[in-house]
């Protein structure tokens, strides 16, 4: 179980940024299709909000990684 | 009933009442959210369609967790009570000034500003309550019975939002005799009076919270001059507590938050705009629901002092996971208009048909309630368009079933539906204190377990009615799409939760 915590570790650390990646291109497609400034804060604020969590993700990944999470 | 016990049922009273009637002031202006935008926020002013936008993205999702961070860090450097008693005054002082604020119509652009500070503040004063409730009571309880005690705590963000609708369906019908004059009144002025009765709760609350005194682990640490210099520097910025922070969010608030606003937020909004059910119906059967379902936070908080707290708050997630589809389904199913025109009509009202004039068109609206013998009823809406050109034809529109009611058995059918929902919302989200409380040290509890609960509910919970509206926008063809993100995000919650969290109570919190 512990090897699976540990290697487990990569899926959470590319999660992150696949998740922002996403977010980013929904976002850009969205705006283009209702270009009014309404949209722009509502996708600016969840991306502001998505990118630290989703460090938080590649951080949890690491330390995973690094068996900080053995039992 | 010996002294301590008597003592513990005093601090929880002081607790969930206060953290009542901060969720009470928090969604009160989420609920009453179309009436306010008429007040303040009019649509064309594009400058106050703005800030409405902000009001309801920024308070949710940024102050919330900015919140946490601010009186977290107060909680642990000055004291649990003093700093939950400081959130509710700024809570119930913002909702009360929101129910004074002139409209849009009367001072202008001042308006919707005041509203939107208004509005941070309570967002901000929520951010700080919940963690400090919560420690509260936990360093009170004995360690044997923390489930139970914390799980009290529990059931008032719940019943927060039973209050709310419960007070907010009284004012809209008890303004006069006849219902239409009493909606009109209440969209008029009324809606004002639940922000202003706010501060007589407050009022009470802070009361009794003054005679309370400080928690003992805390008031030990202090005196001991324990107490963390820089708790958000000791929270975040050392790997030992960082990584239980990060697991908590991941293993354990990221599900709940999404169970929690789906079972009594999604649940709602989808009756409403997809199944097109009537607007008091909708809202009756959540408070229905809500209301039985509300001991069971208790009855799962006391279990996991027996059993542990993980696998019943997994167990929710799990459930979630399974069963939402299905539930969903009925609620299509029920409300289906083939299905309601099988039936036996009962009675057809004359077509009420009103018109509007515009430059070269005149838009005819036409709409027919139906009832049918089992008591159910829809209202038929079609909306033609015909040309002063008389080359062009008529454009008839697509004709729309709103306001449907449920019979009597759909009506109970629902109730239930949504009570299963519920259920797995006591399920992660009753044992779901003690479990932040015993994974922190008290010299940092208060700040280390609030951030990730606000994100938790803030962001990924909060979160779920805008994704899964986004998602029914872009694939069309399924209606339950929607529950694609709360499925996704509880079944990684799942996961990351069973390889990584413990099982384990830790029966001393005094560390």
């Amino acid at each position: 179980m512990n090897l699976l915590r540990k290697w487990l570790g990569w899926i959470w650390m590319l999660l992150g940024p696949l998740s922002v990646y996403y977010l980013i291109k929904t976002a850009v497609n969205e705006i283009a299709k209702h270009p009014v400034i309404d949209t722009k804060i509502q996708w600016g604020v969840f991306i502001a909000v998505a990118i630290p969590i989703a460090v938080g993700m590649v951080i949890f990944g690491w330390y995973a990684w690094k068996d900080e999470y053995r039992r | 009933m010996s002294n301590s016990t008597k003592g513990i049922w005093k601090v929880i009273g002081a607790s969930s009442v206060g953290t009542l009637i901060e969720w009470y002031d928090f969604y009160i202006f989420g609920s009453l959210a179309t009436v306010i935008a008429n007040q303040f926020f009019p649509k064309t002013n594009p400058t106050a369609a703005l800030l409405s936008t902000l009001a309801t993205f920024a308070a949710g999702f940024i102050v919330r967790p900015f919140g946490a961070l601010v009186f977290g860090r107060l909680g642990d450097l000055v004291g649990r009570k003093y700093t939950f008693l400081l959130t509710l005054i700024l809570m119930g002082g913002s909702t009360f000034a929101i129910g004074l604020v002139p409209s849009y119509e009367s001072i202008g652009f001042a308006a919707p500003v005041i509203v939107l500070l208004l509005r941070l503040l309570q967002g901000l004063a929520l951010g700080g309550e919940y963690g400090g409730a919560a420690t509260y009571v936990a360093e009170h309880a004995p360690p044997h019975r923390r489930g139970f005690f914390t799980s009290w705590i529990q059931t008032t963000a719940t019943l927060g939002l039973f209050v709310s609708l419960g007070v907010i369906l009284m004012v809209r019908h008890g303004l006069d005799s006849d219902v239409q004059v009493s909606i009109q009144k209440f969209n008029d002025w009324g809606w004002r009076i639940p922000f202003i009765v706010s501060i007589l709760l407050v009022g009470v609350s802070v009361y009794i919270r003054l005679k309370m005194n400080e928690s003992p682990l805390f008031s030990r640490l202090k005196s001991e001059g324990k107490v963390s210099a820089n708790p958000l520097k000791e929270s975040f910025g050392h790997k030992t507590n960082l990584k239980m922070v990060l697991l908590a969010l991941f293993g354990a608030t990221m599900g709940q938050g999404v169970v929690w606003y789906t079972g009594q937020f999604y649940a709602q909004s989808f009756m409403e705009t997809i199944c097109k059910v009537d607007f008091e119906q909708s809202r009756t059967i959540l408070i229905w629901a809500i209301l039985f379902a509300t001991p069971f936070f208790v009855v799962f908080g006391s279990w996991s002092d027996k059993v542990g707290r993980k696998w019943i708050m997994l167990a929710g997630m799990l459930l979630a996971i399974v069963l939402y589809k299905p539930i969903y389904r009925q609620f299509l199913a029920e409300t289906d208009t083939s299905v309601y025109q099988a039936k036996t009509i009962a009675t057809e009202a004359a077509p009420v048909v009103k018109t509007e004039n515009a430059d070269d068109h005149i838009v005819t609206t036409t709409t027919i309630v139906t009832t049918f013998t089992d008591g159910s009823a829809y209202t038929q809406k079609s909306i033609d368009t015909s040309f002063t050109n008389v080359s062009k034809a008529v454009a008839h529109g697509t004709v729309t079933y709103i306001d449907k009611k449920l019979s009597t058995t759909g009506y109970w059918k629902f109730v239930f539906l949504v009570f299963i929902q519920v259920i797995f919302v006591t399920m992660v989200y009753g044992p779901i204190a003690a479990f932040l409380v015993e994974l922190f040290p008290t010299r940092i509890r208060y700040t280390s377990m609030s951030l990730p609960y606000h994100i938790g509910n803030g962001v990924f919970g909060g979160l779920t009615p805008f994704i899964a509206l986004l998602l029914t926008t872009i694939n069309t063809g399924d209606k339950l799409v929607g529950l694609m993100y709360p499925i996704i995000i509880s079944a990684v919650c799942l996961v990351i939760g069973t390889l990584y969290v413990s099982n384990k109570t830790d029966p001393d919190v005094s560390d």
